[in-house]
């Protein structure tokens, strides 16, 4: 009705006025008497006609209604002119011009109603103000973590993936044995833990705050027979200060994908259509070596950066490289697929894990990491 | 890791930009931290100290004459090193220097300093910008072309490699040369590692034995006598300092050269310090001691490997020499050591006793056996030449049985192109591998045998050789397909999409989410109620902070503080709502604790946002009850609340949440000590805590099923009934429509007051009667309502009200 309401629709009644004003015309002509007086009458109505036929409120049908039917209405002086003529002519143009008021009376009458139907505005009473707010509606929103984690699982849930979730408090056996990080390996100073202050049955104390991941891809495996394709979100806890770019609390999201046949191709072709929809049609990978224990060959994953289209001329985001780098990949080494009890000779798979927070930061532009979990609503309601 | 690229230049010929260099060894997994460079000193030379004079008015400084060949000016310096006949770097006025006060680049210019006009500058390390050291002045060796342009002799550009823990063979310049080598397909041109060695046979000299090959796979030395004590050579220093190591003396600076030069460390004992001219390789008894190098005295168990004479301990292996075989001045025949200890070993001892040094930063990475002896040949070379040693004949060379020396790899190339899923042909496989200096050798059945060269440990498995090869190659090459196998089947987690259907509801009904850290305080969580000595929550061992030491037991803690934290900035008209999902830990001993799903949601401050046209009201239980049956009613269960009492919340303000009988949940009006605890300054918040496995355990209990829709009219009846005031108005409700003709019933006036009898509240309540398959007559409806009262009247004494 919105549409009606600011604009009536015209071609109705314009039609039916123009009807009438023909017939009223066809009359003038076969009784035409005195040119003068008559063509006046005849102008007046067709003018008339037809500017009402562009009227659409009510406030220019009353000016419409001065102007022609009013005391001074120009119809209205006409008959009041009438006694200057003579006796036929008077007759026959007082009769025309009543005719003329008649029509015009009816033709306001009628747009009235019309305009009426689309617009119950009340003239007698001040406009309201529809720039003062309406009644407020509290809104809550989602933490931007939330948001870009649902967004990235969802990327990956279109490309037959599952959703699937792990514990945060983690055994040494799954956060490291089982991903090729045997105790004493150089390669655990990559990931400063914070332990539990808890014994096990033989009194170790295996129990940490998961450092990543990609435990759950040692669980899903064990738990899976292949073909595998999930996607896992999640807390992760590292032993590190914090800064603009480094927080010891954060979410990452891990990705595995197990068959028969699976290849590096296949590794990049799935990051391509991730970088791609995440962040544009436009958007190109780039790979280079890089080293986890859990994966061989081992990525570092790159997309040319959205902000200055890959020329890292002056770019803030990718600090004149043209590439940003997203996440780690590579293909399941061998003794992660064998810890698991798969058959190596049959089946490889690709892996890959990224921090939803850089992700969001780099789509929104945020500065600092700590913004995410110091939980300033100034922050949180931006998103 | 520090590589200078004049260094660097002395075994490969790379002529490109450093950066373009950097670029190609970050693509190929060496990553670039920064290219530093050494030079850029406009207007500096090498100048020689003529003369040095006290300055007339300042006990400290001196007057030194300088020359550059070309000139001869008056310096005023303060440097307690600076002597005649000296070379120096020499700033003239103009030159652009780091200041040290400043710690700004300026432009010197002619100064008074105590009356006398310096025309320039004798520099220190830090104000060229190559170091730390403004404890004195550079002294370059005598040898330095005085006049020289300082950029010219001095300048240098250097690699900040980032390396990671697999690659550690970068830690070492021909490493490094032999990577350089591979990608811009270049020769490496590594030392001779000839000299002379004389008549003497070592065995005559020393005696050798392992006692524990487990820690220690090869065990490989050289007897040098007639060596002479004294400096290294200037170039040795400079290089050594280039990457930050200080110089020692002639031998110990040989050491650290070569395990810079092939990764190996060495070590240097005085051989007359070695009792009985014996050296044992064995673990250390417990309760040994031994003093290091750093003057410590260390208490040894048999975890610890040691190199011991006949007697005693001389040395903690490949961690840190002992103080009693160490080189002096008067040293003249020494025994230099180059060993395979284990890694894993070598790591433990060394964070044990948290002396984590340049060796055992190697060591621990794993050292390939093959390369022991190499690098003990080239130390040795270098004492020749350098220090004047003789080398006896013959070398300890002592290997574990087990250790098997140049392992092949088999690596087959339809294994190869499955994996990457491609087609490299083998001449391409066999170029790139032999370019970083593998041995290969192609099997008739299209299987190439993989030599790794004795640098790289960090090549085992045919897979590491595909990286080898891709990573070369370039991954650019490698196609990009999508995946093409069956796609699995779809595993749903119920709790993710609970969780998500309530984020989402939470949030549209005016709820913001926060996540917070799951670490918390003992007293944050004191201040929600008392805590039982059996309720402590699980602690973290090695905590960051005390902020952070506790796991959460409950989110409640979690949601206040963020509370307060934004109460303390926003304005106090503006309502505040919060919710947060995330897991709370309870303890399993000895297993891994329980991880619950929970969900709490606040609300404080007046309900409504600053308006115009709406009136407002400090928010209430009511308010927050209205919000989570809003939330909840997406998750299709119908919940039901009855009143319960908790420490943390207001007495007779806070009810359980139920569904069929299961507790979900609670709600509440926090009460003033919780509110206090926390510094929560608004009159009312109203929290409330979801169970998100009690929330799934219900819905899958329900029995919810389609109604079908009545044709017949309804009839509606509003009653005014006077109820006990123990009575709750949901279980008036309950009772009305438990009617089968009732299909709703809903209270719209509550009021209790002085014209009711004493005990007693009023209810209003409106009614609908429909019948799914007629047209209810007044009859009906009168009958119906009529047995209802009887029944409400029975069970709990709810009257109608008459006036």
């Amino acid at each position: 009705m919105t549409c009606c309401y600011l604009d009536p629709p015209q071609h109705e009644s314009y039609n039916c006025a123009t009807k009438d004003v023909t017939l009223f015309l066809k009359d003038i002509y076969e009784n035409i008497l005195n040119p003068t007086s008559l063509e006046t009458i005849e102008q007046i109505t067709t003018s008339a006609s037809q500017e009402l036929s562009h009227i659409s409120d009510l406030e220019k049908l009353e000016e419409w209604r001065v102007s022609y039917l009013g005391r001074r209405g120009k119809l209205t002086s006409i008959l009041r002119g009438l006694s200057e003529l003579g006796l036929e002519e008077r007759k026959n143009a007082g009769n025309l011009a009543n005719k003329s008021k008649a029509l015009l009376e009816q033709l306001f009458e009628q747009k009235q109603q019309t305009l009426a139907t689309y617009n119950d505005f009340d003239s007698t009473k001040p406009a309201i103000d529809v720039t003062l707010p309406g009644r407020p509606i509290l809104t809550g929103k989602l933490h931007p973590t939330t948001s870009i984690v649902l967004e990235i699982t969802r990327a990956f849930e279109n490309m037959g993936f599952s959703v699937v979730e792990g514990p945060e408090v983690e055994l040494d056996h799954y956060n490291f044995e089982m991903l090729n990080i045997p105790s004493g390996h150089p390669a655990r100073d990559m990931w400063n833990s914070l332990w539990i202050n808890q014994e096990d049955e033989n009194g170790d104390t295996p129990f940490l705050l998961r450092t990543h991941t990609s435990p759950m891809q040692a669980r899903v495996m064990e738990s899976t027979e292949p073909p595998i394709r999930v996607i896992v979100p999640g807390k992760c806890y590292r032993y590190e200060a914090t800064d603009a770019t480094h927080e010891w609390h954060f979410y990452q999201i891990e990705g595995l994908a197990v068959d028969e046949g699976i290849t590096f191709a296949n590794l990049k072709g799935t990051l391509y259509e991730f970088a791609r929809r995440m962040f544009g049609e436009d958007r190109k990978i780039r790979f280079r070596c890089d080293y986890f224990p859990f994966v061989e060959p081992g990525v570092d994953v790159s997309i040319d950066c959205f902000s200055c289209d890959g020329t890292g001329s002056g770019c803030r985001i990718c600090r004149d490289t043209g590439w940003i780098e997203i996440m780690g990949a590579g293909m399941v080494h061998p003794k992660v697929l064998s810890g698991a009890g798969y058959d190596t000779d049959k089946y490889t798979g690709f892996a890959f894990g990224m921090g939803p927070e850089r992700i969001a930061m780099l789509k929104y532009g945020i500065d600092d990491i700590r913004h995410f979990y110091s939980n300033d609503l100034r922050f949180l309601q931006q998103f | 890791m520090l590589v200078p690229l004049s260094w660097l230049q002395e075994y490969v010929n790379i002529e490109v930009d450093p950066d373009i260099l950097g670029h190609r060894l970050t693509m190929a997994g060496i990553e670039l931290g920064e290219v530093i460079v050494h030079g850029g000193w406009e207007n500096c030379y090498v100048g020689r100290v003529l003369e040095v004079n006290k300055h007339p008015n300042a006990d400290r400084l001196n007057l030194c004459k300088v020359s550059t060949n070309s000139t001869e000016v008056e310096v005023v310096c303060g440097a307690p090193n600076v002597a005649a006949g000296q070379n120096i770097c020499f700033a003239q006025i103009g030159a652009t220097l780091h200041n040290p006060r400043t710690g700004n680049t300026e432009t010197l210019k002619a100064a008074q300093i105590r009356g006398i006009t310096s025309q320039g500058m004798i520099c220190s390390e830090l104000e060229l910008g190559i170091g730390t050291n403004h404890e004195g002045i550079i002294v370059l060796p005598q040898d330095a072309p005085v006049g020289m342009t300082l950029d010219d002799y001095l300048g240098d550009t250097l690699l900040d490699l980032e390396l990671t823990p697999n690659r550690s063979d970068c830690l070492s310049m021909i490493g490094v040369a032999h990577e350089v080598a591979a990608i811009f397909k270049l020769d490496v041109k590594e030392p001779t590692l000839e000299y002379d060695v004389c008549q003497t046979d070592i065995d005559t000299m020393i005696n050798a034995k392992v006692q524990d090959y487990d820690l220690c796979k090869r065990y490989t030395g050289n007897v040098i006598t007639n060596v002479n004590i004294g400096s290294s050579p200037q170039w040795m220093q400079d290089r050594l300092a280039k990457v930050g190591i200080r110089s020692i003396n002639n031998i110990v600076d040989i050491t650290n050269y070569v395990m810079l030069e092939y990764n190996q460390p060495l070590h240097a004992f005085d051989l007359n310090k070695i009792e009985d001219s014996t050296i044992i390789v064995r673990r250390a008894k417990q309760n040994e001691v031994i003093e290091t190098l750093d003057g410590i005295q260390r208490k040894l168990s048999p975890d610890h490997l040691v190199i011991a004479d006949a007697h005693k301990p001389i040395g903690l292996g490949g961690v840190i020499g002992g103080a009693n075989s160490e080189i002096d001045a008067n040293t003249t025949s020494i025994f230099l050591e180059s060993a395979t200890f284990d890694n894993y070993n070598n790591r433990a001892t060394a964070e044990s006793f948290q002396l984590r040094t340049e060796a055992t930063l190697r060591f621990e990475k794993g050292l390939r056996p093959e390369l022991a002896p190499i690098a003990l040949r080239r130390a040795s070379q270098l004492i020749h030449e350098l220090a004047g040693g003789t080398v006896c004949t013959g070398s300890v060379d002592i290997k574990s049985d087990d250790i098997q020396l140049d392992p092949t790899i088999k690596l087959t190339l339809s294994k190869l192109n499955k994996m990457l899923g491609m087609n490299i042909d083998s001449q391409t496989v066999l170029s790139v591998l032999e370019s970083l200096g593998m041995k290969t050798s192609l099997g008739s059945s299209g299987e190439i045998s993989v030599t790794p060269p004795y640098w790289r440990n960090d090549l085992q498995i045919e897979e590491d050789l595909v990286e080898e090869v891709i990573r070369i190659i370039g991954y650019e090459e490698v196609p990009t397909i999508a995946l093409s196998t069956p796609i699995p089947h779809q595993i749903r987690t119920p709790s993710i999409e609970l969780r998500n259907t309530l984020r989402e509801a939470f949030a549209s009904v005016g709820l913001q989410e926060t996540i917070s850290y799951p670490l918390i305080t003992l007293d944050s969580l004191r201040h929600c109620g008392p805590l039982l000595d059996e309720q402590l929550p699980l602690q973290v061992a090695n905590p960051m902070n005390s902020e952070q030491e506790y796991l959460r037991p409950s989110l409640r803690p979690s949601i206040l503080q963020t509370l307060h934290y934004n109460q303390t900035h926003t304005d106090p008209e503006t309502p505040i709502r919060l919710f947060e999902t995330g897991r709370v830990f309870i303890q399993d001993k000895p297993n891994l604790p329980r991880e619950k799903d929970m969900i709490v949601g606040v609300i404080s401050g007046p309900f409504n946002p600053p308006s115009w046209i709406t009136s407002n009201h400090n928010t209430d239980f009511y308010d927050l009850k209205g919000l989570l049956h809003a939330g909840l009613q997406k998750t299709g269960i119908t919940e039901t609340y009855e009143p319960h009492t908790e420490t943390c919340f207001k007495e007779s303000y806070c009810a359980r949440i139920l569904v069929n009988g299961l507790q979900i949940g609670v709600i509440g009006g926090i009460s003033e000590t919780v509110k206090d605890g926390f510094d929560i300054r608004t009159p009312n918040t109203i929290m409330f805590e979801l169970d998100l496995e009690a929330i799934l355990e219900s819905q899958r209990a329900s029995t919810w099923a389609f109604k079908p829709l009545s044709r017949f009219p309804a009839a509606k009846r509003d009653l005014a009934l006077m109820v006990p005031e123990n009575v709750s108005s949901e279980r008036v409700v309950q009772t009305l429509v438990g009617d089968k003709l009732v299909t709703d019933a809903y209270i719209f006036d509550v009021y209790s007051g002085e014209s009711l009898p004493p005990g007693m509240k009023s209810l209003g309540v409106h009614i609908y009667f429909q019948a799914p398959d007629r047209t209810l007559t007044n009859t009906d409806v009168d009958k119906a309502l009529k047995s209802l009262l009887r029944a409400i009247e029975k069970d709990m004494g709810a009257v109608l009200r008459t006036s």
